[in-house]
């Protein structure tokens, strides 16, 4: 058995998922870059075959080459990092607005079948069961980045077929209203799940399952998606890891935590609030 | 300009209705200026956070806000802000009604605001329900091409309360590092409240450094560690620790106010308050 197999057995599909995202990353594209598994596969990919991508975070670092993985997207690791540290109001317009984004990578608690976008409330807005931190940056990166990543995890609770509330454009109605609209970006090209990759259908829009991660069925992705998922003819079995994007990525998520920890002792001459004082 | 103790400014400034706005964009958060609204109990404030991050939790947890201008309601990088969920989800401890935006949508409205334009404007919102929950999104017709095009209207905070790295000895603020969009929320405001790590003879701001001048502030308070548990760039670390411990905290409505009690509103000022957490830990 090879050393690229023995590892692959251990992978978890979170793991496959960040991985997946960040093989659709090429050198040279600019990324604006949100918090979690964008941020890891944006990072991952510029440590392995994109080396000169450009990483943009939305609190003002373009050009960050983080050495850890920030924990929110101000973590003074992106600024100590960047070619430049520009304003809020500048970056959003003058760098995302003005159409210099190649991708945006957003995450979503529910996402429809033509790629729509909920991160506001479950339920109703005025009475929401569960109130969720809302748009952030998200209907913006959506609206004008040159294409947009989805990442989240498949599940019927989250791949619904209603939205609850539309925080973030993808194709609206589908079938072109998009560009009927004249919304600049192209809208997403990708949706990566921790089970597999949906494209939207030329024509249609509509998010379609065309590769599944090993030993992932294909039924199994219909019974996770809340809607009667469109299959293409052939699915890809995307590859497994390779040992070297295993070892860049647990190397990478160590050294953040390891990172974090130091920060808390360092941050100030008094301990930060420990465990047993939560409980206190 | 006058510098007084952080106690004095937000007495002397800080009214019961008004509108606030604590800005800083993960970095350099006025923690310690919105302890010391809790502590004197302000009430019925409007409060405006792109990001309410934890000191919104804590002042909207407390019941010092009737009222919240924001766009991303998170712990960042963790997960909800319990405090604001429930008061949105169930009106505890008070209602609170909200005015959401995206982060250009407000970034736009504070620029106006700087600039005391009545409405700014952006390519935004297409396709969203924003518009459908804030009456206050809205469009214009371009007079050139007669494109759609999204407006907010300006923000101008009554109040608008900074944490800064350094003031020299006259009242001049000096910015560095993740900088938000805390200049134009300066700008934009009625008065402007600033706590500095320390006053210094010198700033030695680099040309075209974010330099607040000293005759747009209103007063400036000395809190070493103001930030804390976010972070001032070049003097400490944000406590990530502290954040991810948060959310477990700040869950249970009881243990909530107990915190609140034991370690803001027991402590006189921002030192004590971290000597309290010292202890605890």
């Amino acid at each position: 058995m090879s050393v690229d197999s023995a590892l692959a057995n251990t992978y978890t599909p979170a793991e496959m998922m960040t991985i997946a995202a960040a093989r659709l990353l090429w050198p040279g594209c600019v990324c604006f870059v949100g918090i979690g598994v964008p941020s890891a596969a944006a990072n991952l990919a510029r440590l392995t075959h994109a080396p000169d991508m450009v990483l943009i975070y939305e609190s003002g670092g373009i050009g960050t080459h983080p050495s850890v993985l920030p924990l929110s997207i101000g973590d003074g690791e992106l600024a100590e990092t960047a070619t430049a540290v520009v304003s809020l109001p500048e970056i959003f317009s003058y760098w995302l607005q003005a159409g210099r984004i190649d991708v945006g990578f957003l995450g979503a608690a529910q996402i429809d079948r033509f790629g729509n976008l909920n991160t506001t409330v479950i339920g109703g807005y005025g009475k929401p069961k569960t109130r969720l931190p809302g748009a952030g940056g998200a209907p913006e990166i959506a609206l004008h980045a040159k294409q947009i990543f989805v990442v989240l995890k498949q599940s019927p609770r989250s791949f619904v077929a209603k939205l609850d509330f539309c925080t973030s454009a993808g194709f609206l109605s589908g079938h072109g209203e998009r560009a009927r609209r004249a919304l600049p970006g192209a809208g997403p090209q990708a949706v990566i799940t921790d089970l597999g990759v949906l494209k939207p259908a030329i024509g249609s829009q509509e998010l379609t399952l065309v590769a599944r991660y090993e030993n992932v069925s294909v039924d199994r992705i219909r019974a996770a998606t809340g809607w009667p998922l469109a299959v293409a003819n052939t699915v890809d079995v995307m590859a497994v890891p390779t040992a070297e994007e295993l070892r860049v990525l647990r190397d990478l998520h160590k050294r953040t935590e390891i990172a974090h920890a130091r920060d808390a002792s360092r941050s100030r001459k008094t301990p930060a609030l420990s465990a047993s004082q939560v409980n206190a | 300009m006058q510098f007084g103790s952080l106690q004095e400014i937000v007495d002397g400034y800080i009214r019961d209705g008004q509108s606030v706005a604590l800005e800083g964009f993960t970095h350099l958060i006025p923690f310690a200026a919105g302890h010391e609204i809790l502590r004197q109990k302000k009430r019925d404030l409007h409060l405006i956070r792109m990001t309410p991050d934890l000191i919104y939790d804590q002042l909207i947890g407390a019941g010092c806000a009737r009222a919240l201008t924001f766009s991303w309601g998170g712990n960042p990088g963790v997960g909800s802000l319990h405090r604001l969920r429930d008061a949105v989800e169930n009106d505890w401890p008070q209602p609170l009604t909200i005015h959401e935006h995206s982060h250009a949508g407000m970034a736009a409205a504070y620029t106006a605001g700087a600039a005391r334009l009545p409405f700014g404007i952006l390519r935004g919102y297409v396709g969203t329900h924003l518009s459908r929950v804030n009456p206050q999104i809205r469009e214009v017709r371009c007079p050139y091409t007669n494109d759609a095009i999204a407006t907010v209207p300006a923000i101008n905070p009554d109040v608008t309360v900074l944490h800064a790295q350094a003031a020299d000895r006259q009242g001049n603020i000096l910015i560095r590092g993740i900088v938000g969009a805390q200049k134009e929320a300066a700008l934009a405001a009625n008065m402007l409240l600033v706590t500095v790590e320390e006053i210094v003879d010198s700033l030695g701001a680099p040309m075209n450094a974010i330099v607040l001048p000293h005759w747009v502030v209103t007063a400036i308070a000395e809190v070493p560690m103001g930030a804390y548990p976010s972070y001032a760039h070049g003097y400490y670390a944000r406590d990530n620790a502290f954040y991810l411990a948060w959310d477990e905290m700040s869950r249970d409505r009881k243990r909530f106010t107990e915190w609140i009690n034991r370690h803001v509103l027991c402590s006189h000022d921002h030192a004590e308050f971290l000597d309290s957490l010292a202890e605890a830990a």
